[in-house]
């Protein structure tokens, strides 16, 4: 066997026990690991009525089979628990260095349960496992405490997973930050950690992660890195200029949210785009654990330096805050790197509450001096850090832009499916990712079906983004791949260049398991029912599986997608077909029977 | 006819990032790549007022035309 190392660290914070367990090869093979072995484990192991802050709740940090190995982007791990934000199976992804480090210790899932009644953190130096005081670094930030968790390990190898004020604070958009700037982001998984009382988990591995089959995979390795490294995409696009390069793509098809998508078209969005990074603020590059494509970016701005940001982050700090003050969204991409925050959630959350200002909904004395209007650049900062330390209406914002917008009356102004704020993308005149937002498992999110990639990019081939022809098809099969690529450990942006049997090749030589194409991919589609389960379980229905009113309703009023509405109607009962489930979005017993679920 | 001219990535180097042009009556994008130097293969998204062209439309008073490379990102 290669890939999987066969173990789980099982932690339990309530009594301090420490266990290792051999893994479940047998839901290994269907469910694979990273997302979907977790999922998988987390619904058979926790009740889905669980409090997402109780003990009872569980948090899995999973690696995936190909993490660790020489294969490609293979840096990625899945932080997998019961959301607070919106009580979906959460599964928020991560790269950097930390997920390979897990392995080199040998474990290829670490589960924390139980809650501690003291701060502490986890110290992992390959079978030594300790559990430890973290009362001297409760209340840091991410970068001071990535700094002295390391000092006390003594080992600069070590890596850094931690939560930051935000986190500890509860707030239902913190992340679980790794490496200093790289973020399992949604679905306030942080919190979790936070309500856990862990503040951090470094690690050390010594180890390696064997291939089952090191000759044929020398083969397949040769393959699709001359294929990564020939796609524009990957081996050009990326590469030189983040994946902020999407600022202006996205914004010369006119779909490119602004002002808490009130507009879809920004005139002056190329003074945030990839390319005026690259120009004016990149200092280097900052690649994850084996990836050939390195979009992650470093760069320098007025008053600081460090990670990113990345598309999503300067779209929702910019032009969806009506903010083109480059400096500003560098600041506000920091502070949340620092306090372990969400980009996504957080800016749309801000965005939110300017439409409120806007429409006269939030009072002046609200806001303790902070100015809250679209176009306000150091408000915005502002409002970042108030979000981290819960001050003053921070405190209500902490929550997420839906119950902020609740708290006013309007919750449609919240920018949301299922609680979790949209990404970068008005699904009006993209209808394909609309789709894909409106039945995201765990709510608004661009990367569990990315179908700008054929809608816009043109790959694998290119679609009309206008037309519901045929999508329901695409959106299936790329929530089924993304699965797989969630559950072996590489990063969705190979899928750019790779195909499904690029991956085929890749888990066979890796492990040994010796998939047909099929079989992986059903292996997806496992992982998308098992969440479409739990949220059936938590009350989530057919209702859920729609976007915010102003996209199904008002149609785009200027640029190239003017006239445009999301055609949820006549997309979504074709989508239950496609999937072989009910007329009310239900998996049905024989479809599940035939999965062999 | 005047036409706007965009470009963007690494069709800007040396280039220019946003052009008015006066071009023929008739003109098509493949005229436009010509002049700029981009064979139609390097171009990988071509849009004219947003909306997905090729090198064989036929450009109008007014139009912009914007011209990407292979760039992607999420």
């Amino acid at each position: 066997m290669g890939g999987y190392t066969g173990k789980i660290l099982r932690i339990n914070l309530t009594d301090k026990t420490i266990k290792t367990e051999a893994l479940n090869m047998e839901l290994a093979k269907k469910y694979l690991s990273g997302r979907g072995l977790a999922g998988k484990m987390f619904t058979d192991e926790v009740p889905a009525d669980v409090e997402p802050f109780a003990p009872e709740n569980k948090l899995f940090i999973s690696t995936g089979a190909l993490t660790g190995t020489n294969a490609p982007t293979s840096g990625r791990f899945m932080v997998v628990t019961k959301s607070p934000l919106n009580s979906t199976l959460a599964s928020s992804n991560s790269g950097g260095h930390w997920g390979p480090q897990l392995k080199f210790a040998g474990y290829d899932m670490l589960v924390l349960e139980g809650a501690s009644a003291t701060p502490v953190y986890i110290s992992i130096n390959d079978d030594q496992v300790e559990i430890k005081d973290a009362d001297h670094v409760w209340g840091k930030d991410v970068y001071e405490t990535s700094a002295i968790l390391k000092q006390e390990f003594g080992d600069d190898q070590a890596k850094v997973l931690t939560i930051g004020p935000a986190g500890e604070n509860l707030s239902y958009m913190a992340a679980v930050m790794n490496d200093l700037y790289r973020a399992a982001g949604r679905n306030g998984v942080g919190a979790v950690m936070g309500s856990k009382k862990v503040k951090g988990i470094i690690v050390r591995g010594t180890g390696k992660v064997e291939n089952a089959d090191p000759e044929g995979m020398k083969t397949v390795l040769s393959g699709v890195m001359k294929k990564i490294r020939e796609n524009g995409v990957t081996g050009q696009g990326l590469p030189s200029y983040g994946s902020a390069i999407l600022v202006n793509i996205i914004n010369e098809n006119g779909i490119y949210p602004v002002n808490n998508f009130q507009g879809s078209y920004d005139p002056d969005a190329d003074k945030i785009s990839g390319e005026t990074m690259t120009e004016k603020y990149l200092v280097k590059k900052h690649p994850c654990y084996r990836c050939p494509i390195a979009c992650g970016r470093y760069c320098k701005w007025d008053e600081g330096e460090g990670g990113g940001p990345e598309y999503e982050t300067v779209w929702v700090f910019g032009s969806d805050c009506g903010i083109h003050d480059y400096d500003a969204i560098h600041q506000a991409n920091d502070l949340c790197n620092k306090y372990g925050l969400d980009t996504i959630s957080v800016g749309g959350t801000i965005a939110a509450g300017m439409e409120l200002v806007q429409r006269g909904l939030i009072k002046p004395e609200e806001l303790g001096g902070t100015p809250l209007e679209f176009g306000n650049a150091a408000g915005m900062v502002e409002w970042v850090r108030k979000i981290a330390f819960a001050e003053g209406l921070g405190a209500k914002m902490t929550l997420g832009s839906y119950r902020f917008a609740e708290n006013y009356g309007l919750p449609e102004l919240s920018m949301s499916v299922k609680k979790q704020e949209l990404p970068a993308y008005d699904p009006r005149g993209v209808q394909g990712q609309g789709l894909a937002y409106a039945t995201s498992n765990r709510g608004g999110c661009h990367v569990r079906g990315y179908m700008i990639s054929p809608e816009i990019l043109g790959l694998p081939e290119k679609l009309d983004r206008f037309s519901i022809e045929g999508k329901a098809a695409w959106v299936k099969i790329f929530q089924d791949l993304t699965g797989v690529i969630d559950s072996i450990g590489l990063c969705l942006f190979s899928s750019f260049a790779l195909g499904l049997s690029d991956y085929t090749q890749l888990v066979n030589a890796v492990t040994g398991f010796n998939y047909s194409d099929e079989e992986l991919l059903k292996c997806g589609e496992r992982v998308w029912n098992i969440e479409r389960l739990h949220n059936l379980r938590v009350g989530y229905t057919k209702a859920d599986d729609s976007l915010p009113k102003r996209l199904l309703k008002d149609p785009v009023e200027d640029g190239p997608s003017k006239g445009q509405v999301f055609r949820l109607e006549e997309l979504l009962p074709e989508y239950y077909s496609v999937r072989g489930w009910s007329e009310e979005g239900i998996p049905t017993p024989e479809y599940l029977n035939a999965l062999n679920m | 006819m005047r036409v706007t001219i965009k470009l963007f990535a690494t069709f800007r180097d040396g280039r220019f990032k946003v052009e008015s042009r006066e071009l023929p009556e008739e003109s098509q994008v493949g005229d436009v790549l010509q002049a700029l130097g981009i064979a139609p293969k390097e171009v990988a998204i071509c849009l004219v007022n947003g909306r997905d062209a090729n090198e064989y439309y036929t450009l109008g008073e007014g139009d912009t035309l914007s011209l990407f490379p292979p760039v992607g990102g999420g």
